[in-house]
């Protein structure tokens, strides 16, 4: 059963130093405040996961958590580059960055098979990219069926998950509603899950097109609200368009990047 | 607007667009990307296509947004669908089982064969530069029924040699798309601010088969890193009409606000 507690306190229980950690959320509900956390619990040599990395991903791997990030798109939506993930991979700042490289649908898959625990997935992809040589977790299966030949792609099992919902209740299951992206599958592919939220009530009544994650595959649910921004919570909140634009001019230069961060995440006043 | 533009009374990216939507004109659903082919097949949806259904790699089908997003995961697109489905099902059930006429994709860099490049690009004694990466196009550009290219034309654009191919067009030519097993068409039409280039029939390698008003050959040669394949008979693209222009601008008016008054 899941466990409601502080956002300190879960990552410090959940979180460790070389963990393999996916804060997912595609464009909606990203999880941005607990990796806030993660940067101010001083973590390490993480391998983050995620099919969209984008400003809170930037973030964490400008302040030196990751030591290698796992994805499929890494960029500022609608605005551009990811500035200090640019300079992880170029320049090796503040830290090397490994990457291992996919398409969405290799990702997605990745996770399907993950929930599933199966060790891999089988899809049409990949044909004639040059991602799949680059990466240890694309390979090929033949179908024992029509022995044609298709890619296959690796399980995903994070150690941990985090993800941001609208609502969970007193006992811990969680509802999560709108733009969905693939958080249920890395919800169920990890062996430890965070969850924040913008509200905790007493009852979940019903929503058009909610997904419930009960309680017993949640290890902990922090109450967080606005905890996505930039990123939204459908009928909690909007997506600040603007901080986006914002983050690109912040994030080019390494020094107005740390002091950015140390006046708004590692500020102690901050701190939840 | 350049002194030219201003002549003509339409900007050059403004006639990519139209030509772009225009394109569209035959589809029933368009697997989206952000960015240029939004813009595309959002004026198509003004103009030649009211019908068509838009599909966003967030699992949004249908959607009918009423200014351009700004990600694909902005809340109107979810708002206004006819459908909202996870990550999985959107690239499995809808994608991969052929169920999107048109993929419409845009591109940091493409090689004669319609063969995309949105991963990295390499710097002579420097490290590679880096770009966001594959995103959904892999797998759009093998299985959408067809794929249009949108882009800007220039020679750091439309190159030789493509470093890294992120997204298959026509491999190396004609018969790779079989050999692969990529069950859709491939590009069939590569738009730009200059013109429209096409897959030769035989070889499959791009051609000039059209220039828009006021565009000559030699400068889409001049804009292209190859020696560029130009048709016998090469088409001036109609100039937008007074509909095509004022349902674009008043798209973009309308998402400039939007935008500015969200934030």
């Amino acid at each position: 059963m899941a466990e409601l507690t502080s956002l300190r306190e879960a990552v410090a229980g959940l979180v460790h130093d070389g963990d393999t950690v996916a804060l997912e959320g595609f464009t909606h509900l990203i999880p941005t405040l607990a990796g806030h956390e993660i940067i101010r619990q001083e973590r390490r040599d993480l391998t983050l996961v995620r099919m969209t990395p984008d400003l809170v991903y930037d973030q964490m791997i400008g302040m030196g958590v990751a030591r290698k990030l796992v994805f499929s798109w890494g960029g500022n939506p609608g605005v551009g580059s990811l500035h200090r993930f640019r300079d992880a991979v170029e320049n090796g700042w503040p830290v090397p960055l490994e990457v291992d490289e996919h398409s969405h649908a290799g990702m997605a898959n990745r996770y399907v098979a993950g929930a599933s625990r199966l060790p891999f997935a089988v899809l049409r992809g990949y044909q004639g990219s040059s991602l799949a040589a680059r990466s240890d977790t694309i390979g090929t299966v033949i179908c024992p069926f029509t022995g044609e030949q298709l890619a296959a792609v690796a399980a995903m099992n994070p150690d941990v998950t985090v993800i941001h919902a609208q609502r969970a209740d007193r006992s811990g299951n969680v509802q999560l509603w709108g733009i969905l992206g693939v958080q249920k599958e890395a919800v169920l592919a990890a062996a430890r899950v965070l969850v924040t939220v913008e509200e905790v009530v007493d009852e979940l009544d019903p929503r058009p097109g909610a997904v419930v994650l009960p309680s017993w595959v949640v290890t902990a649910v922090a109450h967080v609200p606005g905890g996505a921004h930039p990123s939204y919570a459908a009928g909690y909140t909007t997506r600040d368009n603007a901080f986006y634009s914002a983050w690109d001019p912040i994030s080019r230069d390494r020094e107005t990047f740390t002091a950015w961060m140390t006046e708004h995440v590692l500020d102690p006043a901050r701190v939840s | 607007m350049s002194a030219a533009e201003q002549e003509l009374g339409w900007s050059s990216d403004e006639m990519m667009a139209v030509a772009s939507a225009r394109a569209l004109a035959e589809a029933t659903t368009c697997f989206v990307g952000i960015g240029l082919p939004s813009t595309a097949a959002n004026l198509a949806r003004r103009t030649t296509n009211p019908g068509l259904v838009l599909i966003y790699e967030s699992g949004t089908i249908g959607a009918k947004p009423q200014v351009l997003p700004l990600s694909i995961g902005d809340g109107e697109l979810a708002d206004t669908a006819d459908a909202v489905v996870p990550v999985p099902e959107i690239f499995n059930y809808w994608l991969q089982a052929g169920r999107c006429d048109v993929g419409f994709l845009g591109a940091a860099q493409v090689d004669r064969f319609g063969n995309i490049n949105t991963t990295l690009i390499g710097r002579d004694g420097r490290p590679d530069l880096r770009l966001p990466g594959a995103g959904g196009a892999p797998e759009i550009a093998a299985h959408a029924g067809k794929v249009l290219i949108t882009v800007r034309h220039s020679t750091r654009v439309f190159v030789e040699q493509l470093g890294f191919v992120t997204s298959v067009g026509f491999g190396q030519g004609d018969g790779d798309r079989e050999r692969l097993g990529l069950r859709g068409a491939g590009p069939t039409q590569v738009l730009t601010d200059l013109g429209v280039l096409e897959p030769d029939p035989d070889s499959r390698e791009l051609t000039l088969t059209a220039c828009h008003p006021g565009v000559t050959v030699e400068q889409v040669r001049e804009a292209t890193g190859w020696p560029l394949k130009v048709a016998d008979d090469v088409a001036t693209t109609p100039a937008p009409t007074a509909d095509e222009l004022g349902a674009l601008r008043e798209l973009q008016e309308r998402t400039r606000k939007a935008h500015r008054a969200g934030s």
